[in-house]
Protein backbone atom coordinates (compact mmCIF):
# COMPACT_ATOMS: atom_id res chain seq x y z
CA UNK A 1 0.00 0.00 0.00
CA UNK A 2 1.38 3.40 -0.89
CA UNK A 3 -0.84 6.41 -0.49
CA UNK A 4 0.45 9.32 -2.64
CA UNK A 5 -0.74 11.78 0.00
CA UNK A 6 1.63 10.43 2.61
CA UNK A 7 4.34 12.94 1.71
CA UNK A 8 2.15 15.88 0.73
CA UNK A 9 2.99 19.44 1.76
CA UNK A 10 1.87 20.10 5.34
CA UNK A 11 3.29 23.42 6.51
CA UNK A 12 0.14 24.42 8.38
CA UNK A 13 -2.45 22.25 10.12
CA UNK A 14 -5.29 24.43 11.47
CA UNK A 15 -7.35 23.22 14.44
CA UNK A 16 -11.13 23.57 14.06
CA UNK A 17 -13.75 22.65 16.61
CA UNK A 18 -16.37 20.30 15.14
CA UNK A 19 -18.82 21.54 17.76
CA UNK A 20 -18.97 24.89 15.91
CA UNK A 21 -20.58 24.70 12.45
CA UNK A 22 -19.53 28.27 11.72
CA UNK A 23 -15.88 27.29 12.03
CA UNK A 24 -15.88 24.21 9.83
CA UNK A 25 -18.01 25.50 6.96
CA UNK A 26 -15.37 27.44 5.02
CA UNK A 27 -11.81 27.31 6.46
CA UNK A 28 -10.40 26.62 2.99
CA UNK A 29 -10.64 30.35 2.22
CA UNK A 30 -7.55 30.87 4.40
CA UNK A 31 -5.60 28.25 2.42
CA UNK A 32 -3.98 26.18 5.16
CA UNK A 33 -2.36 23.00 3.86
CA UNK A 34 -4.41 20.86 6.25
CA UNK A 35 -7.29 21.33 8.65
CA UNK A 36 -7.65 19.37 11.84
CA UNK A 37 -11.31 18.73 12.53
CA UNK A 38 -11.36 18.21 16.27
CA UNK A 39 -13.64 15.77 18.05
CA UNK A 40 -11.43 15.68 21.14
CA UNK A 41 -10.44 18.42 23.58
CA UNK A 42 -12.29 21.31 21.93
CA UNK A 43 -15.61 19.46 22.08
CA UNK A 44 -17.53 19.50 25.37
CA UNK A 45 -18.21 16.08 26.86
CA UNK A 46 -21.98 16.33 26.37
CA UNK A 47 -21.56 17.42 22.72
CA UNK A 48 -19.35 14.55 21.53
CA UNK A 49 -22.24 12.94 19.64
CA UNK A 50 -23.47 16.18 18.06
CA UNK A 51 -19.97 17.08 16.85
CA UNK A 52 -19.85 13.83 14.87
CA UNK A 53 -23.00 14.64 12.85
CA UNK A 54 -21.55 18.05 11.99
CA UNK A 55 -18.26 16.44 11.01
CA UNK A 56 -19.90 13.79 8.85
CA UNK A 57 -22.04 16.18 6.83
CA UNK A 58 -19.26 18.75 6.51
CA UNK A 59 -16.93 16.08 5.12
CA UNK A 60 -19.63 14.85 2.75
CA UNK A 61 -21.00 18.15 1.52
CA UNK A 62 -18.37 20.88 1.79
CA UNK A 63 -15.76 21.18 -0.93
CA UNK A 64 -12.57 21.93 1.00
CA UNK A 65 -10.77 22.63 -2.28
CA UNK A 66 -7.78 20.37 -1.86
CA UNK A 67 -7.12 21.19 1.81
CA UNK A 68 -6.29 17.97 3.64
CA UNK A 69 -8.99 16.95 6.15
CA UNK A 70 -7.51 15.37 9.25
CA UNK A 71 -9.87 14.29 12.04
CA UNK A 72 -8.64 14.24 15.63
CA UNK A 73 -10.47 11.43 17.36
CA UNK A 74 -10.98 11.10 21.10
CA UNK A 75 -8.39 9.28 23.17
CA UNK A 76 -8.14 5.51 23.30
CA UNK A 77 -8.97 5.77 27.00
CA UNK A 78 -12.39 7.27 26.15
CA UNK A 79 -15.62 5.54 25.06
CA UNK A 80 -15.80 7.65 21.88
CA UNK A 81 -12.88 6.85 19.61
CA UNK A 82 -14.29 3.83 17.73
CA UNK A 83 -17.45 5.67 16.68
CA UNK A 84 -15.30 8.72 15.85
CA UNK A 85 -13.34 6.58 13.38
CA UNK A 86 -16.49 5.09 11.81
CA UNK A 87 -17.95 8.58 11.37
CA UNK A 88 -14.76 10.13 9.97
CA UNK A 89 -13.99 7.31 7.54
CA UNK A 90 -17.62 7.10 6.35
CA UNK A 91 -17.59 10.88 5.84
CA UNK A 92 -14.50 10.65 3.64
CA UNK A 93 -11.72 12.11 5.79
CA UNK A 94 -8.15 11.98 4.51
CA UNK A 95 -6.47 11.15 7.82
CA UNK A 96 -7.03 10.27 11.45
CA UNK A 97 -4.99 11.91 14.22
CA UNK A 98 -4.47 9.78 17.32
CA UNK A 99 -4.18 11.85 20.50
CA UNK A 100 -1.99 10.94 23.47
CA UNK A 101 -0.07 8.25 21.57
CA UNK A 102 2.33 6.39 23.83
CA UNK A 103 3.23 3.20 21.96
CA UNK A 104 3.27 1.38 18.64
CA UNK A 105 0.36 -0.64 20.02
CA UNK A 106 -1.79 2.51 20.14
CA UNK A 107 -1.16 2.97 16.41
CA UNK A 108 -1.92 -0.70 15.69
CA UNK A 109 -5.25 -0.54 17.54
CA UNK A 110 -6.35 2.53 15.60
CA UNK A 111 -5.12 1.08 12.32
CA UNK A 112 -7.26 -2.02 12.84
CA UNK A 113 -10.34 0.13 13.44
CA UNK A 114 -9.54 2.22 10.36
CA UNK A 115 -9.18 -0.91 8.20
CA UNK A 116 -12.52 -2.19 9.49
CA UNK A 117 -14.15 1.18 8.73
CA UNK A 118 -12.66 1.29 5.23
CA UNK A 119 -14.22 -2.12 4.57
CA UNK A 120 -17.56 -1.23 6.18
CA UNK A 121 -17.95 1.98 4.20
CA UNK A 122 -16.52 0.79 0.89
CA UNK A 123 -13.39 2.89 0.89
CA UNK A 124 -10.20 1.71 -0.78
CA UNK A 125 -7.85 -0.03 1.64
CA UNK A 126 -5.07 2.35 2.63
CA UNK A 127 -6.95 5.47 1.56
CA UNK A 128 -7.10 6.80 5.14
CA UNK A 129 -3.77 7.85 6.60
CA UNK A 130 -2.86 8.12 10.28
CA UNK A 131 -0.82 10.58 12.30
CA UNK A 132 0.10 10.38 15.96
CA UNK A 133 0.21 13.16 18.54
CA UNK A 134 2.81 12.73 21.27
CA UNK A 135 1.68 14.40 24.46
CA UNK A 136 3.68 12.77 27.27
CA UNK A 137 7.22 11.96 28.32
CA UNK A 138 6.52 8.29 27.55
CA UNK A 139 5.24 9.16 24.07
CA UNK A 140 8.36 11.19 23.31
CA UNK A 141 10.61 8.36 24.50
CA UNK A 142 8.72 5.94 22.24
CA UNK A 143 8.78 8.27 19.22
CA UNK A 144 10.74 5.98 16.91
CA UNK A 145 8.57 2.94 17.69
CA UNK A 146 5.48 5.03 16.99
CA UNK A 147 6.91 6.40 13.73
CA UNK A 148 7.64 2.86 12.51
CA UNK A 149 4.36 1.31 13.70
CA UNK A 150 2.44 1.53 10.43
CA UNK A 151 2.92 2.18 6.75
CA UNK A 152 -0.15 4.42 6.98
CA UNK A 153 1.44 6.74 9.51
CA UNK A 154 2.51 9.94 7.72
CA UNK A 155 3.83 11.81 10.72
CA UNK A 156 3.96 12.69 14.38
CA UNK A 157 2.99 15.92 16.11
CA UNK A 158 4.00 17.43 19.41
CA UNK A 159 1.27 18.51 21.79
CA UNK A 160 3.15 20.98 23.95
CA UNK A 161 0.53 21.77 26.58
CA UNK A 162 -0.02 18.22 27.76
CA UNK A 163 3.65 17.32 27.33
CA UNK A 164 4.91 20.16 29.53
CA UNK A 165 2.28 19.31 32.13
CA UNK A 166 3.60 15.75 32.18
CA UNK A 167 7.14 17.12 32.46
CA UNK A 168 6.01 19.20 35.46
CA UNK A 169 6.82 22.49 33.76
CA UNK A 170 4.83 24.85 31.52
CA UNK A 171 4.95 26.70 28.21
CA UNK A 172 7.26 29.68 28.64
CA UNK A 173 7.37 31.11 25.12
CA UNK A 174 11.14 30.57 25.00
CA UNK A 175 10.97 26.98 23.76
CA UNK A 176 13.44 25.79 26.41
CA UNK A 177 10.91 23.41 27.96
CA UNK A 178 10.24 21.84 24.52
CA UNK A 179 13.82 21.49 23.31
CA UNK A 180 14.35 17.83 24.18
CA UNK A 181 10.99 16.67 22.84
CA UNK A 182 11.32 18.62 19.62
CA UNK A 183 14.82 17.32 18.91
CA UNK A 184 13.91 13.73 19.75
CA UNK A 185 10.82 13.82 17.58
CA UNK A 186 12.53 15.26 14.50
CA UNK A 187 15.32 12.71 14.75
CA UNK A 188 12.84 9.83 15.16
CA UNK A 189 10.67 11.06 12.29
CA UNK A 190 13.62 11.45 9.95
CA UNK A 191 14.99 8.03 10.93
CA UNK A 192 11.62 6.49 10.06
CA UNK A 193 11.04 8.60 6.94
CA UNK A 194 7.86 10.30 8.17
CA UNK A 195 6.92 13.92 8.78
CA UNK A 196 7.12 15.88 12.01
CA UNK A 197 4.88 18.75 13.18
CA UNK A 198 5.31 21.22 15.96
CA UNK A 199 2.85 22.19 18.66
CA UNK A 200 0.51 25.21 18.61
CA UNK A 201 1.55 28.72 19.67
CA UNK A 202 -1.33 30.02 21.73
CA UNK A 203 -0.48 33.71 22.29
CA UNK A 204 -2.25 35.37 19.37
CA UNK A 205 -1.20 38.83 20.57
CA UNK A 206 2.48 37.99 20.16
CA UNK A 207 3.01 37.54 16.44
CA UNK A 208 6.74 38.37 16.74
CA UNK A 209 7.10 35.54 19.24
CA UNK A 210 5.17 33.28 16.89
CA UNK A 211 7.49 34.11 13.99
CA UNK A 212 10.57 33.36 16.09
CA UNK A 213 9.02 30.08 17.19
CA UNK A 214 8.32 29.04 13.58
CA UNK A 215 11.81 30.08 12.47
CA UNK A 216 13.27 27.88 15.19
CA UNK A 217 11.26 24.77 14.36
CA UNK A 218 11.91 25.31 10.64
CA UNK A 219 15.65 25.27 11.32
CA UNK A 220 15.25 22.19 13.50
CA UNK A 221 13.78 20.27 10.58
CA UNK A 222 10.05 20.20 11.32
CA UNK A 223 7.75 19.86 8.30
CA UNK A 224 5.16 22.25 9.66
CA UNK A 225 3.23 23.59 12.60
CA UNK A 226 -0.17 23.12 14.18
CA UNK A 227 -2.00 26.45 14.23
CA UNK A 228 -5.09 27.81 15.94
CA UNK A 229 -5.89 30.95 13.96
CA UNK A 230 -5.87 31.93 10.26
CA UNK A 231 -3.62 34.90 11.13
CA UNK A 232 -0.79 32.43 11.73
CA UNK A 233 -0.92 30.85 8.26
CA UNK A 234 0.87 33.50 6.24
CA UNK A 235 3.85 33.64 8.62
CA UNK A 236 4.38 29.87 8.53
CA UNK A 237 4.04 29.67 4.77
CA UNK A 238 6.42 32.59 4.32
CA UNK A 239 9.09 30.94 6.45
CA UNK A 240 8.61 27.53 4.82
CA UNK A 241 8.57 28.73 1.22
CA UNK A 242 12.07 28.59 -0.31
CA UNK A 243 13.42 32.00 -1.30
CA UNK A 244 14.29 32.64 -4.96
CA UNK A 245 18.04 32.76 -4.28
CA UNK A 246 17.85 29.36 -2.57
CA UNK A 247 15.81 27.91 -5.44
CA UNK A 248 18.27 29.22 -8.05
CA UNK A 249 21.21 27.82 -6.10
CA UNK A 250 19.47 24.44 -5.62
CA UNK A 251 18.75 24.28 -9.34
CA UNK A 252 22.43 24.90 -10.13
CA UNK A 253 23.50 22.25 -7.63
CA UNK A 254 21.17 19.59 -9.07
CA UNK A 255 22.11 20.35 -12.66
CA UNK A 256 25.85 20.56 -11.94
CA UNK A 257 25.88 17.31 -9.95
CA UNK A 258 24.00 15.51 -12.75
CA UNK A 259 26.40 16.96 -15.32
CA UNK A 260 29.63 16.35 -13.35
CA UNK A 261 28.56 12.84 -12.39
CA UNK A 262 28.31 11.94 -16.07
CA UNK A 263 31.85 13.29 -16.53
CA UNK A 264 33.20 11.37 -13.54
CA UNK A 265 33.83 14.47 -11.41
CA UNK A 266 32.88 14.15 -7.73
CA UNK A 267 33.78 17.49 -6.15
CA UNK A 268 33.48 20.95 -7.72
CA UNK A 269 32.29 24.48 -6.88
CA UNK A 270 29.01 26.29 -7.51
CA UNK A 271 29.01 30.05 -6.87
CA UNK A 272 32.25 29.64 -4.97
CA UNK A 273 30.96 26.91 -2.65
CA UNK A 274 32.33 23.39 -2.54
CA UNK A 275 29.68 20.92 -3.73
CA UNK A 276 29.59 17.12 -3.81
CA UNK A 277 26.92 14.40 -3.90
CA UNK A 278 26.02 15.04 -0.25
CA UNK A 279 24.29 18.27 -1.34
CA UNK A 280 22.08 16.54 -3.92
CA UNK A 281 19.14 15.43 -1.75
CA UNK A 282 18.92 18.76 0.05
CA UNK A 283 18.87 20.65 -3.25
CA UNK A 284 16.21 18.32 -4.63
CA UNK A 285 14.13 18.88 -1.50
CA UNK A 286 14.32 22.65 -1.98
CA UNK A 287 13.08 22.27 -5.57
CA UNK A 288 10.25 19.93 -4.50
CA UNK A 289 9.20 22.30 -1.71
CA UNK A 290 9.28 25.23 -4.14
CA UNK A 291 7.09 23.26 -6.55
CA UNK A 292 4.66 22.28 -3.81
CA UNK A 293 4.54 25.88 -2.60
CA UNK A 294 3.75 27.08 -6.12
CA UNK A 295 6.84 29.28 -6.51
CA UNK A 296 8.97 27.15 -8.86
CA UNK A 297 9.22 28.26 -12.46
CA UNK A 298 12.18 26.19 -13.60
CA UNK A 299 12.37 23.02 -15.65
CA UNK A 300 13.56 20.40 -13.17
CA UNK B 1 -36.89 5.21 14.70
CA UNK B 2 -39.00 5.85 17.79
CA UNK B 3 -38.49 9.08 19.73
CA UNK B 4 -38.80 8.15 23.38
CA UNK B 5 -37.72 11.32 25.18
CA UNK B 6 -37.33 15.06 24.72
CA UNK B 7 -33.99 16.07 23.23
CA UNK B 8 -32.19 19.14 21.93
CA UNK B 9 -29.21 19.63 19.62
CA UNK B 10 -27.49 22.75 18.34
CA UNK B 11 -27.14 26.33 19.49
CA UNK B 12 -28.47 29.80 18.74
CA UNK B 13 -25.12 30.96 17.37
CA UNK B 14 -24.84 32.35 13.87
CA UNK B 15 -24.63 29.63 11.16
CA UNK B 16 -26.20 27.11 13.53
CA UNK B 17 -29.70 25.88 14.39
CA UNK B 18 -31.30 24.64 17.58
CA UNK B 19 -33.49 21.60 17.08
CA UNK B 20 -35.88 20.30 19.74
CA UNK B 21 -37.73 17.00 19.45
CA UNK B 22 -40.48 15.54 21.61
CA UNK B 23 -42.24 12.19 21.41
CA UNK B 24 -45.63 12.35 19.74
CA UNK B 25 -48.48 9.88 20.27
CA UNK B 26 -48.43 6.86 17.97
CA UNK B 27 -50.23 7.73 14.74
CA UNK B 28 -50.16 11.46 15.53
CA UNK B 29 -47.58 12.07 12.80
CA UNK B 30 -45.12 14.95 12.51
CA UNK B 31 -45.70 18.36 14.08
CA UNK B 32 -43.26 20.86 12.60
CA UNK B 33 -42.44 24.34 13.82
CA UNK B 34 -39.89 26.67 12.26
CA UNK B 35 -38.44 29.99 13.36
CA UNK B 36 -35.74 31.23 11.00
CA UNK B 37 -33.92 34.48 10.27
CA UNK B 38 -34.23 33.57 6.59
CA UNK B 39 -37.72 32.06 6.61
CA UNK B 40 -38.90 34.10 3.62
CA UNK B 41 -35.97 33.03 1.44
CA UNK B 42 -35.31 29.50 2.66
CA UNK B 43 -38.32 28.39 4.70
CA UNK B 44 -39.47 25.82 2.13
CA UNK B 45 -35.95 24.50 1.64
CA UNK B 46 -35.43 24.11 5.41
CA UNK B 47 -38.76 22.31 5.74
CA UNK B 48 -37.82 19.97 2.88
CA UNK B 49 -34.45 19.14 4.47
CA UNK B 50 -36.08 18.39 7.83
CA UNK B 51 -38.79 16.22 6.29
CA UNK B 52 -36.26 14.33 4.15
CA UNK B 53 -34.15 13.65 7.24
CA UNK B 54 -37.19 12.40 9.20
CA UNK B 55 -38.10 10.13 6.29
CA UNK B 56 -34.56 8.72 5.96
CA UNK B 57 -34.52 7.91 9.67
CA UNK B 58 -38.05 6.49 9.49
CA UNK B 59 -39.43 8.79 12.16
CA UNK B 60 -43.23 8.61 12.05
CA UNK B 61 -44.40 10.45 15.14
CA UNK B 62 -42.56 13.46 16.53
CA UNK B 63 -42.91 17.10 17.50
CA UNK B 64 -39.97 18.96 16.04
CA UNK B 65 -39.07 22.62 16.48
CA UNK B 66 -36.31 24.43 14.66
CA UNK B 67 -34.81 27.81 15.52
CA UNK B 68 -32.56 28.52 12.57
CA UNK B 69 -29.77 31.10 12.64
CA UNK B 70 -28.67 30.77 9.04
CA UNK B 71 -27.41 27.17 9.16
CA UNK B 72 -26.13 25.56 6.00
CA UNK B 73 -28.07 22.54 4.79
CA UNK B 74 -25.36 20.20 6.12
CA UNK B 75 -25.54 21.81 9.57
CA UNK B 76 -29.32 21.60 9.64
CA UNK B 77 -29.23 17.89 8.83
CA UNK B 78 -26.57 17.36 11.51
CA UNK B 79 -28.64 19.12 14.16
CA UNK B 80 -31.86 17.31 13.25
CA UNK B 81 -30.07 13.95 13.37
CA UNK B 82 -28.37 14.92 16.62
CA UNK B 83 -31.68 15.68 18.30
CA UNK B 84 -33.41 12.59 16.87
CA UNK B 85 -30.70 10.10 17.87
CA UNK B 86 -30.59 11.67 21.33
CA UNK B 87 -34.38 11.36 21.47
CA UNK B 88 -34.08 7.71 20.48
CA UNK B 89 -31.17 7.19 22.91
CA UNK B 90 -28.81 5.76 20.29
CA UNK B 91 -25.17 6.91 20.36
CA UNK B 92 -23.19 4.02 18.84
CA UNK B 93 -23.21 1.89 15.68
CA UNK B 94 -24.85 4.74 13.85
CA UNK B 95 -25.82 4.25 10.20
CA UNK B 96 -23.17 6.57 8.71
CA UNK B 97 -23.57 6.68 4.94
CA UNK B 98 -26.86 4.78 5.25
CA UNK B 99 -29.80 6.53 6.88
CA UNK B 100 -27.31 9.27 7.82
CA UNK B 101 -26.25 10.74 4.51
Amino acid sequence: MSNPNKKRLRRTMMFLNCQKPGLIKDPYIYKPDSIMLDLEDAVAEKEKDAARYSLFHALREIDYRGVERVVRINGLDSPYWREDIRCAVAGGCDSIRIPKTESAQDVHVVEEAVIAAEKEFGREEGSVLIMAALESARGIMKALDICEASDRLFGIALSGGDYTKDLQTHITGTGIELMGARQNMVIAARAAGVQCFDTVYTDLDDMDGFRKDVEAIHLMGFDGKSIINPRQIEIVHDIYTPKQKDIIFAEKVVKEIDDKKAKGIGVFTVDGKMIDIAFYDGAKRTIELAKASGVYEGDL
Amino acid sequence: MKITKNAVAGTLESSDAMVTVEPNAEGAGIEFNLDSVVINQFGNSIRRTVMDTLKRLDVQDVKISIVDKGALDCTLKARVEGALFRGAEQTENLPWGGAIR
